[in-house]
């Protein structure tokens, strides 16, 4: 059986990563790009095509390519990258519209991926100490990615319903991290000094971006469906994070704390939405028993490993241990 | 610090010195620098042990002269569930036992206590909740916690009995619904009913400015004979003589499975660890001798 795996999002890094990652893997025949622009750098072995979100292009894509596999990463995180909460709005949730309608239509169609987020949860005081796969929000996020992410996941449970053949598995990612994605997360840690909230410490979990393309690429060859939690073992605190980055900490009550976030968003050195700023304050953790049960996925990277590997890129080794400036 | 200055310093109480404050430096410098591991409920135990453990010793041994009995009743290894009586305006009491357990019993064990959401929306307050092992009180964290073979701390009155007023003083109030019973009867681990005497003396509540609570979004306001009136030195607890019992373990593992989903089991049982916690409290009030004493 040949494969044909079509990968949305592949002209942000991490899209990109795993569309030239799948291309060199000798089971997959050929692998198909979509975005909405052009990647940087032309990926080698991918055929890119650019697909405008307003036209069933993808419908046509797949039914020509008789496409078995479609990995879901176009859903956008940050305002910045699509050009404005509007169009970003519509790329995440027309999009997928789009692409699930494509699905639904191919009928060489077998598997489909999704990369999703966990903060479908949201964060608050009253939420349990780990969240499971089936645990019910209690602050369902209201605005930006993780709204847009809840409702991409609302629409695959229909198309689950509707093609019900279809293996369709759903990753709830805690945060990436490493040495070379850029997500709203790694800027923040990024900053010379790191505002926190006052009189909170966020639990906090992280997925190695190697750990992430490897769960991908799995469940392109042995897929399970389902939903399944994704971050690395363990927690550590935000102060904790901070700490081993040897830098300082800024705690500022939280009135003062989402304000600065919207400048920073403004200016462009970090992006802090409302969920972010929850997530900083009240943190999140997930429990991933599923997903080394039922998906015999274990992650190499621990939270702190993750962590630590991103600090390492960032910082380098001569600056590790160096007295603060 | 100047009479000790003035005498002459031996060689080894020079090191036994040296090496306590070398030991800090160090300790200083590893939490600096981050390297110290939490559990996946934000449970810090090096922080617990050395340092918030620490600043209620005093409390514990000097200040309320907490004797504790029936700790032979807390198993050494494995789950267990501690269900008390609450009183006393904040939760003193859960903090004391808290202490009683780490260091009364002969293996040491940390008891993770159940907190009502309030605390974990209050900015310090909930970090340090968190830190010190506590977690929401919510049916998946207790049983989490029970299934890692934990002694999980709960106070099923909630601010019912905390917030109660002294003339009420040692009268359990209602049980909550039950759900620390399904708790227990899910992972299968026993209850041990456990009485506090002398938590109700410490701050005695003799109104509650219930506006003024509600304007705080706080569940009461106590008015006890010295806070608000003296300001800070009345929120001085006072120097009560406290005992803890830890009663007689109430087994769940005989119960068939899905014994959870019987409510009248549930309200039974419920009713049954209330009723000795109850009787218990007599029992010890009838022992302690004088209040202060």
């Amino acid at each position: 059986m040949s494969r044909t795996v079509l990968v949305t999002g592949v002209s942000r890094y991490l899209g990109g990563r795993f569309a030239s990652q799948l291309a060199t893997d000798p089971r997959i025949d050929r692998v198909i790009g979509v975005d909405v622009i052009a990647p940087a750098v032309p990926i080698d072995g991918v055929d890119f095509v650019r697909a405008d979100i307003r036209s069933p292009v993808i419908a046509k894509v797949m039914a020509e390519a008789e496409v078995d596999t479609v990995v879901h990463m176009g859903v956008i995180a940050t305002p910045k990258q699509a050009g404005g909460r509007t169009a970003m709005k519509e790329i995440n949730v027309i999009g997928t519209m789009q692409l699930l309608a494509a699905c639904q239509r191919t009928p060489s169609l077998h598997r489909l991926i999704v990369k999703s987020t966990s903060s479908v949860y949201g964060a608050g005081p009253k939420d349990p100490a780990m969240f499971t796969e089936d645990t019910e929000p209690r602050h369902a996020p209201t605005s930006g990615w993780a709204k847009d992410s809840v409702e991409v996941e609302g629409y695959v449970r229909s198309l689950v319903r509707r093609r019900s053949e279809l293996c369709v598995t759903t990753f709830r990612f805690a945060n990436f991290i490493g040495p070379k994605v850029r997500t709203p997360m790694t800027a923040y840690f990024a900053l010379p000094v790191v505002p926190t909230v006052l009189g909170y410490d966020a639990r906090l979990q992280f997925i190695h971006e190697q750990d992430g393309l490897d769960v991908l690429t799995r469940a392109v060859h042995a897929p399970v469906p389902g939903v399944f939690n994704v971050a690395g073992t363990g927690v550590i605190t935000l102060s904790q994070a901070i700490r081993r980055e040897h830098k300082r900490a800024i705690p500022m009550p939280e009135m003062l704390f989402g304000a600065l976030g919207k400048n920073f968003s403004r200016s462009g050195i970090a992006d802090f939405s409302t969920e972010q700023i929850r997530f900083l304050t009240y943190g999140r953790v997930l429990d991933t028993s599923a997903l080394t049960r039922q998906f015999s996925f274990e992650p190499q990277y621990s939270s702190a490993e993750a962590f630590a590997d991103f600090v390492e890129a960032h910082q380098g080794p001569e600056r590790q241990g160096a007295p603060r400036e | 610090m100047s009479d000790q200055e003035l005498q002459p310093v031996t060689q080894t109480q020079a090191t036994g010195w040296e090496d306590k404050l070398a030991e800090l430096k160090a300790f200083i410098a590893q939490r600096m620098s981050g390297d110290y591991a939490i559990d996946d409920f934000g449970f810090d135990p090096e922080l617990n042990d050395k340092v918030l453990m620490n600043l209620l010793r005093p409390l514990y041994r000097k200040w309320f002269r907490v004797e504790t009995s029936g700790l032979d009743n807390v198993p050494a290894t494995g789950g267990a569930l501690v269900v008390a009586n609450h009183s006393g305006t904040i939760a003193l009491d859960a903090l004391m036992t808290q202490v009683a357990l780490l260091d009364d019993h002969p293996a040491h064990r940390h008891l993770r206590m159940l907190g009502a959401d309030l605390v974990f929306q209050m900015p310090f307050v909930g970090e340090l909740a968190r830190k010190a092992g506590h977690t929401l009180a919510c049916n998946p964290d207790a049983e989490r916690l029970l299934t890692e073979g934990q002694v999980v701390g709960v106070w099923p009155e909630g601010f019912k009995g905390i917030g109660k007023p002294f003339s009420e003083r040692y009268k359990l109030q209602r049980f909550g619904r039950g759900g620390f019973v399904a708790a227990a009867l899910h992972t299968k681990t026993p209850i041990i009913p456990t009485a506090i005497v002398g938590a109700e003396e410490t701050y005695p509540m003799i109104a509650n400015a219930k506006t003024l609570a509600r304007m705080l979004g706080l569940p009461y306001f106590p008015i006890t004979p010295t806070f608000p009136l003296l300001g800070p030195l009345g929120a001085v607890p006072l120097p009560s003589k406290w005992l803890i019992h830890f009663g007689e373990p109430i087994p769940t593992d005989h119960f068939p499975d899905g014994a959870a989903e019987d409510p009248m089991l549930v309200f039974n049982l419920t009713d049954q660890v209330r009723e000795q916690i109850q009787q218990t409290l007599y029992h010890l009030l009838a022992k302690r001798q004088r209040v202060f004493g």
